[in-house]
């Protein structure tokens, strides 16, 4: 059924979400607050090196300590050989997550894990980390994308040539791909341009941040059936990761998600629980492992830092006729960058007939890197975008008329395949220029910038039951961890089909032992997929109701209507009954059918494109180059907002983290490849006091795919923000900030290069 | 079990004769907002901590004989932030305790714990250089005053000896027509570490002409530092735009800092100008009567 | 050294525990007393998810050690609520979804407290930058500072409850 044109009662309504309760008082679990009698405390002992051969490891002295109860290394786990995943947020491949969980014969970077110890107490734990001996050869080490593309670079992994290249090359390198994308004829385009803009950007690495440390306890019993508590954006994800990792089957692991203290896509593969486990198996103990900060800084996945450079060519009016990338990320230690969204995302927002997009995911010593928030777009955006403004201000045109004029449309062919349907991009533009932020001059001293963004969105695997409790209550569960409340859009949804009130569904998420497969909670899927398998879940539910309601009244179930949570007899031909309500139907499921419950499993296809636009105006300080968001207005196609709250709260604190990223946040390393800024102290996310509120405004253009029109919202609200305030920071002192992050000092030289 | 002691002493030998008697690393507790960070980060191993805190005097503000403000060295940046009396006479000092951490850090940070951590970067130092306070340390040898830029001596070291803490600042008393303030350039608005702190302390004759200055900068040199060259430049003028332009140059003169994670000796020097003519012209005002706001 | 034992009142009780010089406050309340609700994000004063009130005073509870807990009385996240009756900064933050992971919450909710009871009529400003040692990466912040400001209404009873 698709309600998109209904008369809704709850959807759209800002209920207290079921587990806000547990989290005003400090009650909600998460894994870091998980205990377990007998349970003992692990650590991981990691690399100070960048990339070091690892000659020995020496375990004796740390095992011989009072209080050690196990010591692991790679040695404790199967060497397993490669195989692509697909099981996380973008690629990865299960032997390269195995040797990023531990190291074998090299470490790739400073904080890559090369033991793990289990204690009775964290102190003790501490020391015998201290007391593993490693021996280490130390190699040349490189940091940079471009030194890491150097033919003379150290090369990493002597087993990686470079795919996407004919003939296959013939020494190993650290490009572990090249990916191309092209639309009609890029050189030909430029011929026909009257103006042309280019330039080069570059971006740093940034770390999602998420507030919680990733922490996990696990259980290893001696009939080798395994139970893990685990923080992550999806338990199916852990479960299947482990399970490889440690050559078990999934069905002897059974992981239960804990409240999970923000993700942004970083919670999307996994660093402890395969050590937990194996330690908790040396041990016969549970084992607990939480990160500090400083683990989580060097040991686990930021986004990709890049080189990204952008040729753009318009006609005199302002259309665009050519449209050039080359993009460079880096991928961290192992492939596997956002490449793929990199090279579509930056100018999937417009119209153009001739592209050409080159992209490289280069591997260096760094970690990892791990999915963040719409990955790839923001940094492919970042370069676009701001030569739009470039572009702009070439033609002497609006920024906003440029957008418009060659703004991607229903029917636009992508430069890489796909044609867009049922977006809503125009109508987030219209809303631009209708806004009174756009509409209100720029204050005197103050610069305004405008930038646009794009993400697919996703569907894909999702199961969802509904319960209807034997008093007529009703409760979901879900396979999806609730990053950002969407339990209570869960709950919404299953009201709005069964015509109940909101307060009497309660949903919950449900373990891996207790529910169907779901994918895991990323590329802005849950509301839209899980959603969909809720809302399917409670339609089945009312028929079986209405079914009951027939058999009691002895009519045919098409003569039973289902109306504000009560069965009604359809029209006067059916029969004068009561009405029977859900609380009624439930009472009497024993004697009408037994248990009233339906589970619906789907693979959700047509998550609606998502489109959004940014307007900020900034101060900047001349003197000191310190920029101030003076106000910020996020707009965007959300499709239909279930939780408008909850809707506005992801555009907000995507456009917060959009304004750390163009700011101040930067992975910052001394020259032994060490980071030198692990911590909150000097990596820089914005505080309270660095951002005005931030104006979110949802246009709704339903998606018609979707029960209620959902789109896709958490991903689209990170990509424009480092272009508008590069726009803004442009309009105010005239002067173009091309690399990230835009800080005081950077922003202050360039003002005085430009005299 | 650990090997780590604590003590929490009620007076002054008591505390003095546990750091004397220690027989490895002992620190001397106040607030803990640096001491803490450190134990955590294992970069000190400490096998005693002497918590100065109960010792009486240590913390609280009061007026000494001479007129003067006597603060305990543990005093927390919250109870100093909260004595109107101190802020109407030193706004520069309060406020630069103030800018030290979070709410929740200046429910804790001292003085005393901020300037013998001995960071270049403290924020409250440049402002106690500049006010000419008085720190009274006291040890195994009795009583002494000292000059709080006597007490750092380089990144993470102090002149006190291990038997000895500091238990009081004395500032000296006020005369008219003076007033300080305290600048410090970071990056975001809250939370940073210092990239450059200027502290500068003021008295004016009645036409606005100063008559005795005190500078000092901080961040930009293994310690914080007095700028006497600058404080010269000030005396005997006016805010005018020659005296600001020398000023300026002065502060970028006696600049000696190094690049790090928090900025480069270029953009250091340059910041350390520009604030030495912020922080002058806001305690000329201040010194003039013209306003006693907030800095920040 | 043998543990050191410890007398506080914690949330109005009094409470006795014992725990090792270098434990922190935090680790106190999380690891020996069993009050989770203060988070560990950082252990470095730096992100605000441990705070807790001490005397009146709000501190990060990870800058603090468990031993100087002797004789104060101490309120966390735990003890915010009366009882059933949720504090009006807990029932703000639910009503405007000032909360999405929920693990900053405590801290901010805990510190939001702290400034309402010091400044009953905060501006924006004053709030933000009370707030500044409490990081929160999912919500931009601008629903937790509504969701405060309107919490200080309803305490000088100027806006429904």
């Amino acid at each position: 059924m698709n309600y998109v044109a209904s008369d809704l009662k709850v959807v759209g309504t800002r209920p207290i979400r079921p587990d806000g309760v547990d989290k005003v008082t400090g009650r909600a679990v998460f894994a870091a607050d998980t205990r377990a009698a007998g349970m003992l405390w692990g650590k991981i002992k990691r690399s100070p090196h960048a990339h070091a051969r690892i000659l020995s490891i020496d375990t004796s002295k740390a095992m011989a300590l009072p209080g050690v109860k196990a010591v692991v290394t790679a040695a404790d786990f199967p060497d397993i050989p490669s195989e692509e995943a697909f099981v996380g947020e973008g690629p990865m491949n299960f032997r390269d997550l195995a040797l990023n969980v531990m190291a074998r014969s090299k470490a790739l970077y400073e904080g890559h894990a090369v033991a793990a110890v289990a204690a009775t107490t964290q102190e003790i734990a501490d020391r015998a980390l201290e007391l593993i001996d490693v021996q280490y050869e130390v190699l040349p080490f490189v940091i940079d994308v471009e030194a890491a593309m150097a033919p003379d670079a150290p090369v990493l992994h002597d087993d990686l040539f470079t795919a996407g290249v004919t003939p296959k090359p013939e020494k190993p390198s650290n490009i572990a791909k090249v990916v191309t994308f092209k639309k009609g004829d890029v050189e030909a385009g430029f011929k026909d341009a009257e103006v042309v803009v280019e330039g080069r950007y570059t971006t740093q690495p940034v770390h999602q941040a998420y507030i919680e440390p990733h922490a996990c306890l696990a259980s290893y019993q001696p009939d080798g059936q395994v139970t893990i508590h685990a923080s992550s954006q999806g338990h199916f994800m852990v479960r299947a990761y482990t399970a490889k990792l440690l050559g078990m089957d999934m069905a002897n692991i059974r992981v239960n998600p804990a409240e999970i203290g923000g993700g942004f896509g970083g919670k999307t593969l996994i660093y402890l629980e395969p050590v937990a486990v194996a330690l908790s198996k040396k041990a016969g103990r549970p084992v607990k492992i939480q990160m500090t900060r400083e683990e989580v800084f060097r040991g686990s996945g930021p986004t990709s830092g890049a080189w990204v450079e952008v040729k753009i060519g318009a006609k005199k009016d302002g259309t665009i006729v050519a449209a050039q990338q080359v993009l460079k990320f880096q991928a961290g230690a192992f492939p596997g960058s956002p490449i793929g969204p990199g090279c579509m995302c930056g100018f999937a927002m417009y119209d153009l007939p001739n592209v050409d997009v080159v992209g490289y995911d280069v591997v260096s010593n760094r970690p990892k890197v791990a999915a963040y928030r719409a990955p790839g777009a923001p940094i492919t955006s970042f370069a676009v975008e701001s030569a739009m403004d470039e572009l702009a201000r070439k033609l002497g045109m609006d920024p906003l008329a440029l957008r418009e004029k060659n703004a991607a449309k229903n029917g636009t062919k992508t430069h890489y395949g796909p044609v867009h349907q049922n977006i809503g991009f125009t109508a987030v533009l219209d809303a631009v220029k209708a806004h009174p932020h756009w509409k209100t001059p720029v204050k005197e001293g103050q610069g305004r910038g405008l930038a646009v963004g794009f993400w697919f969105n996703i569907g894909g695997e999702s199961t969802a039951t509904v319960h209807v409790n034997e008093d007529g209550s009703v409760t979901v569960a879900t396979g999806s961890p609730d990053i950002g409340g969407s339990r209570a859009s869960m709950g919404m949804m299953v009201a709005e089909v069964l015509g109940i009130d909101v307060a009497r569904v309660k949903a919950t998420v449900a373990d891996t032992a207790s529910i169907g497969f779901t994918h895991l909670t990323g590329g802005s899927r849950v509301t839209f997929a899980t959603g969909m398998a809720a809302t399917q879940a409670a339609e089945k539910v009312v028929d079986d109701l209405k079914k009951r309601a027939a058999a009691t009244w002895e009519i045919p179930v098409e003569a039973v209507e289902w109306k504000d949570g009560k069965a009604y007899p359809a029209g006067s031909n059916a029969g004068a009954f009561e009405p029977l309500d859900l609380a009624a139907l439930a009472l009497k499921a024993a004697r009408t059918g037994g248990p009233i419950v339906a589970e619906v499993s789907v693979n959700a296809q047509g998550a609606g494109a998502g489109f959004g636009a940014h307007i900020c105006d900034v101060t900047v300080d001349k003197e000191t180059g310190h920029v101030t968001i003076e106000r910020y207005t996020a707009i965007q196609d959300v499709g239909r907002a279930i939780h408008p709250s909850y809707v506005e709260g992801q555009i907000q604190g995507g456009a917060a983290q959009g304004i750390g990223w163009a700011l101040n946040e930067e992975y910052i390393y001394n020259t032994k490849g060490q980071m030198e800024n692990p911590g909150f102290l000097d990596y820089r996310v914005p505080v309270a006091s660095d951002v005005p509120m931030i104006e979110a405004v949802l246009v709704e253009v339903p998606n018609p795919r979707h029960p209620f029109g959902v789109r896709g919202v958490g991903e689209v609200p990170i990509v424009p923000p480092m272009a508008a305030i590069a726009n803004a920071i442009k309009s105010a002192t005239g002067v173009r900030m091309p690399n990230l992050p835009m800080s005081p000092p950077k922003v202050r030289a360039a003002l005085d290069a430009a005299g | 079990m650990s090997s780590l002691n604590y003590a929490a002493p009620t007076t002054v030998d008591e505390a003095v004769k546990l750091l004397a008697g220690a027989s490895g690393l002992a620190k001397v507790l106040s607030g803990g907002t640096d001491l803490l960070v450190q134990l955590r980060a294992g970069r000190l191993k400490p096998d005693l901590i002497v918590d100065t805190k109960k010792i009486p005097g240590i913390i609280g503000i009061r007026k000494g004989s001479d007129g003067g403000f006597v603060i305990g060295a543990a005093t927390p940046g919250a109870e100093v932030e909260a004595n109107a009396e101190l802020n109407a006479a030193w706004p520069g000092l309060v406020e630069a305790l103030d800018l030290i951490g979070s709410t929740q850090v200046q429910g804790r940070c001292s003085l005393a714990g901020n300037l013998c951590n001995a960071s270049p970067a403290a924020d409250s130092v440049p402002a106690l250089y500049a006010a000419g306070a008085i720190a009274v340390v006291v040890g195994s040898k009795g009583r002494r005053e000292v000059p709080v830029e006597q007490i750092p001596t380089g990144p993470g070291r102090t002149s006190l000896a291990k038997d000895e803490f500091i238990l009081e600042f004395k500032l000296p008393p006020r005369g008219p027509r003076s007033a300080d303030a305290y600048l410090r350039f970071i990056p975001r608005t809250e939370m940073d570490i210092a990239v450059v702190g200027c502290g500068i302390n003021v008295t004016l004759d009645e036409k606005g002409v100063c008559t005795a200055a005190r500078v000092a900068l901080g961040a930009v040199s293994p310690t914080v530092i007095m700028v006497p060259e600058a404080a010269q430049i000030l005396v005997g003028h006016t805010l005018d735009a020659d005296t600001l332009a020398k000023l300026d140059a002065a502060a970028q003169a006696a600049a000696k800092p190094i690049t790090d994670k928090r900025g480069t000796v270029e953009y250091r020097k340059k910041i350390a100008g520009v604030l030495a003519r912020r922080v002058a012209a806001i305690a000329f005002d201040r010194a003039q009567g013209k306003t006693n706001g907030k800095a920040h | 050294m043998a543990k050191q034992h410890v007398t506080a009142v914690i949330n109005g009780e009094e409470t006795e525990f014992l725990c090792e010089t270098q434990q922190t406050m935090l680790d106190v309340l999380r690891d020996v007393i069993g009050l989770t609700g203060s988070k560990e994000g950082c252990a470095s004063g730096d992100c605000g998810a441990c705070s807790v009130i001490v005397d009146g005073r709000l501190v990060c509870s990870c800058l603090m050690l468990g031993v100087e807990a002797e004789g104060k009385a101490i309120t966390t996240i735990e003890g915010v609520a009366d009882g059933e009756t949720l504090h009006p900064v807990q029932q703000k933050f639910l009503e405007h979804a000032a909360l999405q992971c929920g693990f900053c919450t405590p801290g901010l909710i805990v510190a939001a407290k702290a400034l309402l009871d010091e400044n009953p009529n905060p501006t924006e400003t004053e709030a933000r930058y009370w707030l500044a040692g409490n990081l929160c990466r999912c919500t931009g912040y601008d629903k937790v500072i509504r969701a405060v400001m309107d919490a200080a209404a309803v305490m000088r009873g100027e806006a429904a409850r």
